[in-house]
């Protein structure tokens, strides 16, 4: 491991960072029939994803980042890992799946990897609306957090991208946490991290 | 160029000027506590009086006695606000009047203030970093305790009219304090010039050691130790004497003392050269803060497109140690509080980069960088999502 890096980020980071795979170059002429664009300028990271998928299968892929290095590595070894997964295969892919095959990132970096499945997602969700499938995998891959009223994280997330900002605003369109309250602290951290994604104000 | 390595983070901190490291060393055998009264005692004290001496010459304060030590810029800082809020809870003004490109522990004693019930004005700034004056005079009346200005910036270097600012404060019965952190060492200072009532500073931003700093107070006006304990500086700083810290800075304020005006030309010089270097290596880059009101080492740039960790990184792994105002680096969300006052919005905060030159700086560190910079943003460019 190099002494500059040590201390911030594995050689696997290093690497993805400075030589990162499967960037799109516009000169290349990539035949992608999907895209999905997530996260904003404002907030310090945005990625786009493209696929080029054939029979449900991802055969190939491209991207952009504007984002610190562990924003770049993450989407670059994401886009690495989807190579030939099932678009439902690569729709549950989770940030840390991500964040492990990077050999671990600093606390405080995480977020700066979620983005990354956010954008592929989105672009999986383009493909299947462009083929008449549109919300096919709205509930793959989500995880309960309210147990009491089966509300999941993607609910939590559809929630933010509708308008909600706050847990009073989550409740309203979800009426999460109303019944035992346990898993507030869960949505809330959930709720902070998507409304940095999505919340444009 | 070869590769090297390149410092360029002298408003982060400076190294240990070798001439002070030396002496430092030499005076760790003056080990004696001193506040005793014997020899040993009194030789340290002695020492200590001449650095004080130093200190008071490089600011322009004639009387000595008028610095106090203490353990650096955040102290020093603390200290001032600490008093005000003693003066302001025994009734009368309470008003405080400061900025929003502030230092973090400005701004957040002022918060402290702000939370204790004390009226807190934090000043905007235009697109240069420059205090707006109209909002200062309104701002500034009779229930102004204080009015604390920062000499010049650390993030983007705009240096502050603080003689006019004083002028105002002093004209409505305010105390005038500054933060001159970022400035003794690099421009002129002088405390009667400007007519401040408090002063910080630090010394290790003057090639000094870390962990020890100072506080310029005008006679006559009120101070109240953070730190209770023994007499040492006349009660308003306990805690034993840090002898090798305050020589090492006596040390470095006479010899920046001495070399400040080739100081100022020699390294102005060579920031015009930097920038000068960069904007014609990289296409749609900006410079921030203030075109000539700048501290002569400091040149912040923004490069849209890119984001400053990501270009951090990058120049650091070709040997160039910079800072940044992304929120990325800094494990917050949000960018430079600095630059976004100054209201050049999220991306161009996101993706700026202060390069700080110091007395070791050369042409060729300065070469090295423009040769870098260029490829680093155009491949950071080619990536991002944002198209220039």
């Amino acid at each position: 491991m190099s002494d500059a890096f040590a201390w911030l980020y594995s050689d696997v980071v290093k690497e993805h960072f400075t030589n990162p795979k499967n960037v799109f170059n516009p000169d290349e002429g990539f035949p992608y029939n999907a895209e999905g664009m997530t996260g904003n300028i404002k907030c310090g990271d945005q990625m786009l994803f493209m696929l080029l998928v054939e029979g449900d299968v991802i055969k190939d892929v491209r991207w952009k980042t504007y984002g610190c290095a562990s924003a770049i590595a993450s989407t670059s070894m994401l886009s690495e890992v989807v190579k030939g997964m099932t678009i439902k295969q690569a729709y549950n892919i989770k940030p840390n799946d991500i964040v492990a095959k990077l050999g671990g990132l600093p606390d405080n970096k995480i977020h700066c990897s979620v983005l990354g499945d956010k954008a592929l997602r989105a672009a999986i969700d383009d493909y299947l609306a462009k083929n008449g499938r549109a919300g096919e995998f709205r509930n793959e891959g989500a995880r309960i957090i309210c147990t009491c009223l089966n509300i999941s994280d993607r609910d939590i997330e559809e929630a933010v991208k509708q308008g909600a900002r706050d847990w009073v605003g989550l409740q309203e369109r979800t009426k999460i946490g109303t019944v035992c309250g346990g898993c507030k602290e869960t949505a809330e951290e959930l709720l902070h991290e998507y409304v940095h994604i999505f919340g444009d104000e | 160029m070869e590769r090297r390595f390149v410092y360029m983070d002298y408003n982060a901190t400076t190294p240990l000027r070798p001439e002070v490291k030396a002496e430092m060393i030499e005076d760790l055998e003056l080990y004696a506590n001193a506040s005793s009264l014997h020899e040993a005692g009194r030789k340290a004290r002695s020492r200590i009086e001449r650095s004080r001496a130093a200190v008071a010459a490089l600011i322009g304060a004639k009387d000595p006695e008028r610095v106090v030590f203490t353990s650096g810029g955040s102290e020093s800082n603390n200290t001032v606000f600490a008093t005000m809020f003693h003066l302001g809870r025994k009734g009368g003004r309470k008003g405080i009047v400061t900025t929003k490109i502030e230092h973090p522990c400005v701004l957040n004693a002022a918060k402290w203030l702000a939370d204790e019930g004390f009226p807190v004005t934090f000043l905007d700034v235009d697109e240069y970093g420059v205090v707006d004056m109209d909002q200062l005079r309104r701002a500034v009346g009779p229930e102004t305790l204080l009015v604390s200005v920062m000499a010049a910036n650390n993030e983007i270097g705009t240096v502050q009219d603080i003689r006019a600012i004083a002028a105002i404060a002093k004209a409505a019965g305010a105390y005038m304090h500054t933060d001159a952190t970022q400035s003794v060492g690099k421009i002129p200072v002088s405390v009667d010039d400007w007519g401040v009532d408090y002063m910080t500073m630090s010394c290790h931003k003057l090639y000094g050691p870390k962990g020890i700093g100072g506080l310029y107070v005008r006679e006559g006006r009120p101070l109240e130790p953070l730190i209770r304990g023994g007499h040492q500086e006349h009660g308003f700083r306990a805690g034993t004497y840090n002898n090798q810290g305050i020589m090492g800075f006596g040390l470095a304020a006479e010899l920046a003392k001495a070399e400040l005006d080739d100081y100022v030309e020699r390294i102005g010089g060579l920031r015009r050269r930097l920038r000068d270097g960069i904007l014609a290596a990289v296409p749609k880059c900006r410079v921030n803060g203030h075109p000539e009101r700048v501290l002569p080492n400091t040149l912040n740039v923004s490069f849209p497109g890119a984001e400053g960790e990501a270009i951090l990184l990058s120049l650091d792994l070709e040997g160039i140690r910079v800072s940044t105002g992304s929120a990325c680096a800094s494990g917050s969300l949000d960018p430079s509080h600095v630059l976004m006052a100054t209201g050049v919005g999220p991306e161009l905060a996101h993706g700026s980069i202060r390069f700080s030159l110091g007395r070791d700086s050369t042409e060729e560190d300065v070469d090295y960088v423009v040769s870098r910079i260029g490829p680093i943003i155009a491949r950071l460019r080619s990536m991002s999502t944002v198209s220039y």
